[in-house]
């Protein structure tokens, strides 16, 4: 009984915590992009347009649903809400305080990647269903470019394992206590490496995201939009809510990774609000940079991560490897 | 092999100088202006509709009325009314009607006017959906508190009294003696010989 009622609470609370990221992510992204182009982004819908995503919510909400001709109905139908499970399910093994966990793992990190690959799988499946070239299209390169970065991305996290001996995300935090040079990224008595490593991360979580510079899965220029050109309406709203869902996410396990999760840069007042702190952070470098880099190619970003990020989370691997067995 | 850490090393310090970019750019105030509460202020140069210019001495305009910009427009856009009022030098500028809706901004009547009465304004917010906004009364537009009445000179006035006066005068003169020629004119036979009297003086 106390473990339903657990349960329940921490779903209301989940529930909550991601619908109001998921609407004001999008209103945090509009105003960054508004002043970095010198503009000021949303303003007229409320104080600071603060009631703009309620109201593009409501838009989209009472929009019809249509689906193409020639879609391919079931998967079309299903694609976003399959984009949305693995998005809500994730959040059940991030730590945001030593006791605000869903649910402690002690498999927590598999759990992420496992899941986290649904979300590919499910872009892939918008992209078929929908039965347009320029959504295939952006449904092969969005897969191909997720084969590409989960290598590095896991190989990093394998890494994060070898040092704390645990795929438990909370034993992980709880082994960065202490002052800031306890954290993975500055670890450099295990690895040199470690913060090339936490780089490489970054830009693997970037990338599996599909964010901008990254973001060939629904490149505007080439694409119509992507994955989702056939979807309006909720359908539409569904996969957006899935992207900003998952850039939460990966900044929750950048943070809980590399960063220390809920501990103190100073060994002072652990707690959910450090958490939270660093996870924002984390974000807002995800805007910031979704604005200021241009698109790469595709050649450029396979390359990227077959001759730079592979090699180099593969160096990190070994050398963790041996600066545990010697010292 | 040396290229390959030369082209990350590279690569990185461009990618954070676009980020140091983008973050001076972010902490600058914007730019936009908000048209429909604020809207921008127009060069000097700009060509809008024209309008007329007001002497900074009397407060008036300095139109005489002579017409040369309604007969030079090429879409007869302007039609000037004007008066004559007692006491008044020239004519009384009463009504300059502009209709904008045919007006093609040629500037002819700028360069028609002799004494500089109009000139192109900077006005372009001017946007309507009914055509009767287009039909601006200049004079109104100069004067939106009211049309001041133009001052009267009483030297001139009193001059223009006489000179009424005395054409009332004349005119009755004239009268009396058309009524006198017309009595003659009755009685030919009889005083002939005045008439002739008359003519002489």
């Amino acid at each position: 009984m106390n473990e339903l009622i657990r349960l329940l609470s921490y779903m209301i609370c989940i529930a909550a915590f991601l619908g109001l990221n998921l609407a004001y992510l999008g209103w945090v992204e509009r105003k960054g992009a508004g002043h970095i182009q010198r503009r000021t982004g949303p303003k007229d819908v409320g104080p600071y347009g603060l009631l703009q995503p309620l109201a593009d919510g409501l838009k989209l909400m009472s929009k019809q649903l249509i689906v193409p001709a020639n879609a391919d109905r079931p998967l079309y139908m299903c694609a976003p809400i399959l984009t949305m499970v693995p998005a809500v399910l994730l959040f059940v093994a991030i730590p945001f305080g030593e006791h605000l966990v869903p649910r402690e793992f002690n498999f927590g990190l598999l759990m992420m990647f496992a899941f986290a690959s649904v979300g590919g799988m499910s872009i892939l499946i918008g992209g078929w269903g929908s039965g347009n070239k320029y959504s295939l299209i952006a449904g092969a390169r969005a897969v191909s470019q997720n084969v590409a970065y989960e290598i590095p991305m896991l190989i990093t996290a394998i890494t994060i394992v070898m040092i704390t001996g645990s795929m438990d995300l909370n034993e992980i935090v709880r082994q960065q206590g202490g002052f800031f040079w306890n954290w993975n990224v500055f670890r450099l008595d295990k690895s040199i490496l470690m913060p090339v490593s936490f780089l490489v991360f970054f830009i693997c979580s970037l990338a599996e995201t599909n964010r901008t510079p990254f973001d060939m899965g629904e490149c505007e220029g080439e694409l119509v939009a992507g994955y989702h050109t056939e979807y309006g309406g909720m359908g539409f709203g569904l996969f957006m809510m899935a992207e900003y869902a998952n850039l939460v996410i990966g900044c929750s396990l950048t943070t809980v990774l590399f960063l220390g999760g809920w501990q103190c840069p100073f060994g002072l007042f652990p707690g959910p609000h450090w958490f939270l702190l660093k996870m924002y952070f984390l974000i807002w470098c995800f805007v910031w940079i979704r604005w200021t880099y241009p698109r790469t190619t595709f050649w450029g970003l396979l390359n990227l991560s077959w001759k730079y990020l592979i090699p180099f989370s593969l160096v990190n691997l070994l050398l963790t490897a041996l600066f545990i067995k010697v010292f | 092999m040396s290229g390959y850490f030369k082209d990350i090393i590279t690569g990185l310090k461009s990618l954070a100088v676009g980020l140091q970019i983008t973050n001076k750019e972010f902490l600058t105030k914007p730019i936009t202006l908000l048209y429909p509460h604020e809207s921008v202020k127009m060069y000097p140069r700009y060509r809008g509709h024209i309008e007329l210019v007001k002497d900074p001495e009397t407060g008036m305009n300095s139109c005489i009325c002579c017409g040369m910009c309604e007969k030079g427009c090429p879409s007869g856009s302007i039609s000037v009314k004007s008066e004559k009022r007692p006491g008044v030098k020239g004519k009384v500028l009463t009504a300059y009607i502009l209709n904008f809706t045919t007006c093609s901004l040629c500037g002819q009547c700028v360069e028609n006017c002799k004494p500089g009465a109009i000139r192109f304004s900077n006005e372009y917010n001017l946007a309507s959906t009914r055509r009767e906004d287009y039909i601006f009364n200049l004079l109104e537009k100069l004067h939106p508190e009211g049309i001041p009445e133009p001052e009267v000179d009483p030297e001139l006035l009193k001059k223009e009294l006489e000179k009424a006066e005395a054409a009332k005068k004349a005119a009755a003169a004239k009268k009396e003696a058309a009524a006198k020629q017309e009595a003659a004119k009755k009685e030919p036979a009889k005083e002939g010989g005045e008439s002739k009297a008359e003519e002489k003086s």
